[in-house]
Order: C-alpha cells, then structure tokens, then sequence
C-alpha cells in the first residue's frame, strides 16, 4: 500500500470528493514507497514490474470483485424472484456502512460483532420495506414499483445525510496496519479479511438457497410464484425474506468496504450502479451470473484502470454493460428473458 | 373548457412575477421552470411511450455544455493529430448548438439502446448518463472536468437590425424560460395529436399488436427519443446561460429523479402532467425552505412521491380530470389490481 491505511484514512476523510469516491479508491500502488523505503528487491527489470502489476492488480482485483459479488447476488436474487428492480440497494450499502459505524465506533462493540451486527440491522431493514412497500404493491406494474423504490432510496440516503451529516467517516479494524507482502504483491489483513468474509458469505448465500427448505422456496418461487402458492409455498413470506436476504447482503458488502475506505452518505450512488452493471453483465436473476459479473466487472476496473487510463475507472463497468447488452442482451449467464 | 385551460395557465405564470420581489422565489420559479421543460421532454418517452428513460439528465447535461462551449469557444486536440479549435459564438448559436448535438446523441442512444426493453432499458440509460458524467469529469480539456466552465455568456436575443437584447435580470430569464417551456409543450402537444403520436401510444398499450398493424417500433422510438432528447438540451441551454457555470454534477442522477418525479407525480401521458408535478415540485423547496433542511426537504421529496404513487398511481392530472368530470370513482390503488396469492395459508 502506498501510504499508511490509517493515514490514507484522514488524508482522504479530508479531501475525498464523496460523490467521485465511491467503492475505490486509489488502488494501491504496486510500488511501496512507505517510509521512503523503496522494496528490498533490486530495481526490477520492466517485464518483471508488469508482471508484479499484473498479480497486484488481479489480487486488488479479487478483494473487490467479492465486495461487488455480494452486491450483486443481492440485487438479482430480489429481481429474480420479486420482479422488483432495487432502487434502495445503494441504500441498504451505505446504511450496513453506517451500522458498522454505529455498532463497533458508537456503542464500542468488537470488530467481529460489529460486522453481524451490521448485517441483521440490514436484514431487518429490508423486511422492513418490503413489507410497508412492496407488499402493498405486489402486482403494480414494474414501474411503479421502480419509483417508489426511488422514493425509498431517496428517504434512506437524505436520512444518513441528515443524521450523521456529509463529512465521511472511518472505521477503525483490529489488524495490523503493515501490509503482507507476497511474491511481489502486497495486501492489507483487512482486505484479506474481505475477501475471505465475503467469500464465506456468498458460499453462505448458496448453502442457504440452494441447501434450505427455504432456498427451496425461493427457487421454487422464482419459476413460477403461482404455482409455487398452489403448493403450499407461502409466496408472502418468500418475498419478504427474499427482500431480506438481498438487502443484508447489500448491508453486508457496505459493512466489509466501509473499514477498508471510508463511509459517507452518498457511497451508495455509485455503488448501486455497479450493482446494476454486474447483474447485467450476469444476466437478471441469475445467481451463479451475479457472482462471476461482480469478479469481472472489478477485474475489468481493476486492469483499465491500471493499464488504460485511471480516471474512466468507473466507466469501464457501463462500457461493459453497453457492450454486452448491445451484444447478448440477456447477459452472460441469462437464463431466458425477454428481449426486444 | 379544457381548451382554454393551457392559455390560461400560461396567462398565469406569465403574470406571476408582476406580483413577486423575491428574488429567490423567482430563482426557484426559473429552477424549476427548467427542469419541468426537461419533464415535458422526458414525459414525451416515460409517458407516451411508456420507455421509462432514467438517463434523461444526461441529454440536458450535452444541451449545457455544448450551448457552453458553443458560446465560450475551446480548443481540444483530437486523436490523430486533429485540432479543433472553436472562437465563442453569440450565445443564441449555443442554443441551437444544444438542441442539434443533444438530438444526435438521443438518436444514437435510442438506435442502440431500444433493442432492449423494460429492465435493461433503465439500466442501459442509467449508465449512459454515468458515462457522459465520467466523460465531462476527465475530458480536462474540453470541460475543465471539475473547475467547471464558469463564466459562461447571459443569454442573448435579438433580431438584425432591430438590436439585441441581453438576459441579465431574473425577470427576463423568467420569460425565456416561460416562453421556451410554453414552445416545448406546444411541440410535444402537436406530437401526440398526430398520427406519430397514435403509433407512440398503440407502443405503450400493445408493443405486439402495433407491429403487427404496421407500427416501426424501433423507428418510432427513436424518433420519440431524439425529439424528446433535443428538448431537454434546450432546456440544459437555458441552464447553462442562466447560471452561467456548469460542471459534471450536472449529470447527477438526482436531477434525473426530479424530473421523473415531476412527470410521475403530475401524471404520465398527460400534457398538463409535467406542468403540474414542474409547478409542485419546483416549488415545494421554497415552500418548504423556512422549516426544515435540504436534507429533510428530500425526505419530504421521497416520500411524497410515494404518497402520490399509492393514492394517485396515475398522477395528479387524471385524478383531477376525473374530479373535474364527476367521474371519480373510487381511486384505483394498486392493492386493487393485485392477484391474491391462492390458496394462501395451507403452508
């Protein structure tokens, strides 16, 4: 990492544009110049600096393809199976954020209870919403499910304004500040530990849908929700928890970035388009697809940025989602949707 | 009576400032006139066509820029070699400037992005306004990214030889907003009653059935598109030489959602319906100024549009009209047309 997390904190706490600096952040640099202590290793010939980029940016790569995966899944599963478009996810990001903030800097918990903390607070928002919301609409044309979405989103974002006001914030985490240095390739523990959080959530999301009576459900529903209710499937209860599960793993995603950059009200905007851009690219409703989608989009973030230009970082994701819908319009991994 | 009811309402904004001195109640008037004008466009699509385009800010942000660089001038090297250099113009060339390029882009947006429908389309519009956000923040050269391009000229109009006139005051940007709004409605009113707007509506209630009766869906589409992109890059026009400096926040998605909430609010498919939902919710902020914070005024924003989508799922100009007709029925809510779950509580 190039400078010291927690001095990159403040640093950006301080001059971050919050509405420029959503989800990444200056990727670190591959060259550690801590301390003005260049790496122990000579200097390297400029084949094996790319190829110490290329690892650099594949690692970076992965610890924001699992944040992004767990975005998502999230969505998808709530399209999938409500045919409802999320317009709250940038939302429910940026609230998980905020609970960790409350849980683990305002009432003092642990790192580790703060996080599940975050993420039940999530869960019990979602049902929250769709039960005053979307159950009265059930059936409303998509539409207008989308506007009051947006209406939601909307009193959520100006809610955490109001609240906690615009300076962003920073989570504090247990680990060690010095980073690990491998073949060349450096990451910080609390990158590490999204990464492997992340990926024991998403494992956790398809242990439960595809494991549980209620995954079952849910994937019963999500074929056809009337017949679904003909066999005694309580469709209700389905979208409630389906709203649920999606939104806590939005809380969840913003839970885990919220530590490793920092928390400010309007990280959900951009967050939520991405969001829109992996499930795109994996096809609506597709789980397997979300998953893969959320890794390529950050790969490709990750290389464009690294290797074509840094300040259309955030464009490469709309590139992709324009070129694959103009191409293969139901997306990567689509099961089959309709198509103009 | 409904015939006379647009001149009358125009009589009467057109009065309205005859009777106000508060320069920030004529600010937020001339605020929200111009994005009601970008409501009046976007209703073109999301009402008549049904397309719900949630990147329409994106052709009033090209209409403000390009009327801004038109009037400025710049100097922008090109890949291979190219330079274009551009000496500023009389603003006024700006303004067609915004209405042509914003056109362009609305007709390339809507030849690739109306191969996809429902979901997808929103998204895909979403993320072109994304795009052209990045693209004004980083093309330094062209936009200045995020210093902004400040110092644009006031609005200039004028016939030769009789002399010109400059827009300095808020009274005379009032009327230019007034008088394009009143054009804009007049166009998109004009479009409805034609046989095009026929092929719009029988698109929106039955996208099969208007093909197969002859209807060019793609065709007619795009065309919606580019008329109603051209409108809102007159109105980014008229916001860029009113406030005199714009940067990329002006493609912020919010300004999107203003505008939606303005068509929805007033009614979808109506034409008085972005000039009823422009008129609240241009207001609503001043209205709303002396008792709470911008941040709970957006509260107050969100939530009424969901008050409006569960009492009024059609918006405001229909309810009234029903009103108006003695033929209100009980409101249609959207838990009325919902299909019970069978055989519910055997799980």
């Amino acid at each position: 990492m190039g400078v010291a997390p927690e001095e990159a904190r403040t640093v950006k706490a301080l001059y971050a544009d919050p509405r420029l600096d959503v989800l990444n952040h200056p990727h670190p640099s591959p060259l550690p110049t801590r301390g003005g202590e260049f790496p122990t290793r000579s200097i390297p010939s400029l084949k094996a600096a790319l190829v110490d980029q290329f690892l650099q940016h594949l690692v970076n790569a992965m610890v924001l393809g699992g944040a992004y995966a767990l975005l998502g899944i999230g969505l998808t599963l709530i399209f999938g199976i409500m045919n409802v478009v999320n317009f709250t996810h940038g939302a429910l990001y940026t609230f998980g954020a905020y609970a960790m903030y409350i849980a683990s800097v305002s009432l003092g918990l642990n790192f580790f209870l703060a996080l599940p903390v975050a993420i039940v607070a999530g869960l019990a928002l979602g049902a929250l919403i769709e039960i005053l919301l979307l159950r009265p609409l059930r059936g409303a044309d998509i539409d207008t499910t989308m506007l009051v979405m947006i209406g939601a989103g909307i009193i959520l974002q100006s809610s955490t304004l109001w609240t906690f006001g615009g300076v962003a914030k920073a989570i504090p985490n247990p680990f060690p500040d010095a980073p690990i240095a491998f073949l060349g390739v450096s990451i910080s523990w609390i990158r590490l530990f999204v990464l492997v959080a992340a990926a024991a959530l998403i494992v956790g999301a398809y242990a439960m849908i595809n494991g549980t009576r209620l995954g079952r459900a849910m994937r019963a529903t999500f074929q056809d929700a009337d017949t679904a209710a003909l066999m005694g499937v309580n469709v209700k209860v389905i979208y409630t928890a389906t709203f649920a599960l999606g939104s806590s793993l939005a809380a969840a995603a913003g839970a885990l970035l919220g530590p490793v950059y920092v928390v400010f009200p309007q990280m959900g905007d951009l967050a939520a388009v991405k969001a829109f851009a992996i499930v795109i690219l994996g096809g609506l409703g597709s789980i397997a697809g979300a998953t893969i989608g959320g890794f390529v989009l950050a790969l490709a973030e990750e290389f464009g940025a690294g290797y074509i230009s840094s300040g259309y970082r955030d464009a490469m994701g709309f590139l992709i989602i324009i070129a694959v819908l103009l191409a293969k319009p139901t997306g990567l991994f689509a099961r089959a949707e309709r198509v103009g | 009576m409904t015939r006379y009811l647009p001149p009358f309402i125009l009589l009467v904004l057109a009065l309205l400032p005859l009777g106000l001195r508060d320069p920030y109640i004529l600010n937020a008037l001339i605020t929200g006139g111009i994005f009601a004008i970008g409501a009046i466009s976007l209703n073109l699509l999301l009402g008549f066509t049904g397309q719900l385009s949630l990147g329409h800010i994106a052709f009033f942000g090209i209409g403000a820029y390009a009327s801004a660089l038109t009037a400025l001038g710049f100097d922008v090297g090109l890949p291979f070699g190219v330079r274009i250099v551009h000496e500023g113009a009389h603003p006024f060339f700006g303004f067609l400037a915004a209405i042509i390029v914003s056109g362009i882009c609305g007709y390339v947006v809507g030849r690739l992005s109306f191969r996809v429908r429902g979901a997808y389309f929103v998204i895909v519009t979403i993320c072109f306004a994304e795009v052209v956000r990045l693209v004004a923040l980083n093309w330094i050269e062209l936009t200045q990214g995020p210093l902004a391009l400040t110092s644009i000229p006031f609005m200039k109009l004028g016939l030769p030889g009789v002399g010109e006139l400059t827009l300095r005051t808020k009274i005379q940007n009032y009327y230019l907003m007034l008088g394009v709004a009143a054009l804009a409605y007049l166009v998109v009113a004009r479009l409805v009653h034609s046989r095009f707007g026929r092929a719009m509506r029988g698109l929106k209630e039955n996208e099969q059935l208007a093909v197969s009766v002859g209807v060019n869906a793609t065709k007619t589409l795009t065309v919606a598109a580019t008329i109603s992109a051209a409108l809102a890059g007159a109105a980014g026009s008229l916001y860029a030489h009113y406030f005199r400096i714009i940067d990329p926040d002006v493609f912020l998605f919010t300004y999107t959602v203003t505008m939606v909430i303005m068509v929805v609010s007033g009614g979808k498919g109506t034409l008085a319906g972005p000039v009823i939902g422009g008129v609240i919710f241009g207001t609503l902020p001043v209205a709303l100024r002396p008792y709470m914070a911008p941040e709970a005024q957006w509260i107050v924003y969100g939530a009424v549009l969901i008050l409006i989508l569960f009492l009024m799922p059609r918006g405001i100009a229909p309810f009234l009209d029903d009103l108006f007709k003695g033929r209100l029925k009980r409101a249609k809510t959207p838990s009325s047309v919902v299909a019970k779950p069978q055989l519910e509580g055997q799980s």
